[in-house]
């Protein structure tokens, strides 16, 4: 009933090229940043931020920045990871480096350091393509995991070789370390969230996505008619690198505080954000905030249903937890190729007939 | 000989024998891409899958075991008995076929004619799904796998090289059986897809499958046939790493590895794999000995990776892939 164009008259042409044309989003829209901005940080407490909250405001930036290099770009990377690791590197040597400079710099240096490692890495892309690029990221992948483990420049020469997150603030709140409040954190990700998901999603509508969009869906035919091949390619792993670094910066500085750099940017971490972005959607915005939610989600709602209810001991729901992601992916696949975006996407047509679906 | 060369000479030799292992896995991969186009990143797990499943039914292991007592409350876990290494090996087998069955009747089927990209990660899930079911069925804990292959150094070349050069090689026992394994197994396949008329309708349906339907050849078939044959390379490759460091969950890495030595031999290519294999084995072990002691140690874990990333970029096809051609 109310999810609908009609009556909603454009008179501009700026009203007509915005984000949300209906109505109804636009509202949904001004109400989600409303209670994310003015309700949740007053509710918050310590455990729904770190077990909640937290990871998927990390995971949604980071799967934002994948997702313009895989779902926008078609470039598929496996080096999510190791450019993860750039980032909190990066942003670690630069807290302990300028103690008085603001988290806010931090986190967008780290990102833009992180930006340049991924172009460099991102330039092979000119000469392979699909399945051989996807290994050729791994090559990033395992590289720079080895290097931040193997050079003690990185870690400060810490006998432990982790890097511990420095007590840093932001207009004197602090934001990371032991005794940042939660509200402060969250609202530190949030609006780097927020940011990142506006830029993205402005991005992908204009002509940089197009171009990118171009490449994904046949490099060749893009570069006849007249996209810059190489401009496109370095552009998205740029955007995407940076993306992902400021994730990583945030995942480290803010949200474990400390980092071993083989456990928490291994591998795993590299399939899980690409998980999130194949579930979620590829060439989405909205699917790698779904993707990241159902991901961040799952583990403890199988925990809480496994555990607690059942009481079954925690490794074989550890164990059930790989088979459930497993499966959900290859259902996703089989089902809906375009993800948790695309029923969406249906159930907003669907609305927008209801409740005369003729 | 001065003893620079000589050491040399014997991490060579080591690294050709872990590159046989190496291409082991790779083998698995390029019959399953030359078949069905699929990238299968799964072939790891399948080998861990394999190793596990082998020690299960030896030791006589209940499956679910853990699962089961967790659920009624019973104290289930072994049947009691011990089985031969060959007749395990056979059931091993069996549930490998019937793996390779599951995989195309439940998943692969449904994505025919899908992009390769998706059919990849669809394989991605089927590793992790694989891993979980492996890990439920049999426990997660390392176990020794020992099917009667000889171990240890191998005195007579020990002997030998130390009457030559006054040092003698350390060449592990297992290395030379897979290397000869691994020499029959690249024969046998050879000989099958070249020979027989199973073999030669696979490679039909690799070459056009639509052709192949056409003159009646039944995909489903051709496709179980490939991935029993791909299970079966992976129970060998299973058998080989989980012999020299154990059955766990590293061994499912043992894929990522292969991966770069693919790129190397290109993906269409048995003999490709296998050169592949050799070159990131001796290669990877030179570079530790050579490099490796000035910049911390344990490049091992990037070397292949990035051997193979320099390769591609003047080479993008591999070493022996078919040239790559692209139209609008």
């Amino acid at each position: 009933m109310f999810y609908r164009e009609a009556g909603d008259f454009k008179t501009s042409y700026v009203d007509d090229s915005q984000t949300f044309p209906i109505k109804f989003d636009r509202y949904r829209y001004y109400v989600v940043l409303a209670v994310a901005f003015g309700i949740i940080p007053f509710i918050i407490n310590d455990y729904w931020a770190n077990a909640l909250l937290l990871p998927f405001l990390i995971y949604a930036i980071a799967a934002i920045g994948l997702n313009i290099l895989v779902g926008y770009c078609g470039q598929v990377s496996l080096g999510t990871g190791g450019f993860m690791a750039v980032g909190a590197y990066a942003c670690y040597k630069l807290m302990t480096a300028f103690p008085d400079v603001s988290m806010f710099i931090h986190v967008l240096l780290a990102g833009g350091i992180t930006a340049i490692v991924g172009v460099l890495f991102g330039l092979p892309s000119l000469r392979i393509k699909g399945f051989y690029l996807a290994v050729a990221t791994l090559a990033a992948q395992f590289f720079l995991v080895w290097l931040f483990n193997r050079v003690p420049w990185f870690y400060n020469y810490s006998a432990s070789g982790q890097i511990n997150a420095p007590e840093r603030d932001v207009f004197g709140i602090i934001i990371s370390g032991p005794n940042a409040p939660a509200w402060a954190t969250y609202l530190f990700c949030l609006i780097f969230l927020t940011a990142s998901a506006i830029i993205a999603r402005n991005l992908t509508r204009g002509t940089t996505g197009r171009t990118w969009m171009a490449i994904r869906d046949m490099d060749i035919a893009a570069e006849i008619i007249g996209v810059n091949p190489l401009k496109a390619k370095i552009s998205a792993f740029a955007v995407s690198s940076f993306f992902v670094g400021i994730a990583g910066a945030l995942f480290f500085a803010v949200y474990l505080g400390a980092v071993e750099v083989g456990e928490a940017f291994g591998i795993q971490k590299s399939f899980l954000v690409l998980f999130m972005v194949i579930i979620g959607g590829l060439g989405s915005i909205f699917g790698s905030f779904a993707g990241a939610a159902f991901l961040v989600l799952l583990p403890v709602l199988l925990k809480l249903v496994g555990v607690d209810l059942l009481g079954w001991p925690t490794d074989i729901v550890a164990h059930l937890q790989l088979v459930i992601v497993g499966a959900l992916i290859i259902m996703f696949l089989i089902l809906e190729p375009h993800g948790l975006a695309q029923l969406w996407r249906v159930a907003k047509e669907k609305l927008r007939l209801w409740p005369f679906p003729h | 000989m001065p003893e620079q060369l000589i050491f040399a000479t014997e991490v060579i030799l080591n690294g050709l024998m872990a590159g046989v292992l190496y291409a082991l896995v790779a083998l698995g991969f390029v019959l399953i891409y030359k078949a069905s186009g699929i990238f299968n990143y799964a072939q790891g797990v399948m080998a861990l899958f394999a190793a596990m499943t082998l020690v299960g039914i030896m030791n006589g292991q209940v499956p679910f075991a853990h699962l089961i007592n967790a659920t009624f409350g019973t104290h289930v876990y072994n049947f009691g008995w011990n089985i031969p290494a060959l007749l395990a090996i056979i059931l091993t087998m069996g549930v490998m076929v019937l793996l390779a069955w599951c995989v195309q009747r439940f998943v692969m089927r449904h994505l025919v004619g899908q992009e390769p990209i998706i059919l990849f990660m669809a394989t991605i899930g089927l590793a992790y799904f694989l891993e979980g079911v492996a890990d439920l069925m049999w426990g997660s804990e390392i176990k020794t796998l020992d099917v009667g292959l000889p171990q240890g150094i191998n005195l007579w070349i020990d002997e030998v090289t130390f009457n030559i050069f006054g040092y003698g090689f350390f060449i592990d026992n297992l290395d030379i059986v897979a290397t000869v394994i691994a020499a029959l197994l690249v024969a046998a396949l050879v000989a099958f897809s070249q020979y027989t008329k199973q073999g030669r309708a696979m490679r039909a349906v690799a070459d056009d499958h639509q052709a192949a339907l056409s003159v009646g050849i039944s995909l489903n078939f051709i496709w179980v046939m490939v991935w029993s044959v791909a299970g079966f390379v992976a129970l060998v490759a299973g058998i080989m790493w989980g012999t020299k460091s154990g059955v766990q969950f590293s061994l499912s890495l043992i894929a990522l590895k292969a991966l770069p030595v693919l790129m190397l031999g290109g993906f269409t290519s048995i003999p490709g794999a296998i050169v592949g294999g050799l070159i990131i084995g001796v290669g990877e072990k030179l570079f530790e000995f050579s490099i490796g002691p000035l910049v911390g140690g344990a490049t091992e874990n990037w070397f292949a990776y990035v051997l193979a990333l320099i390769f591609l970029v003047f080479r993008p096809q591999g070493l022996f892939g078919e040239k790559i051609i692209e139209r609008v």
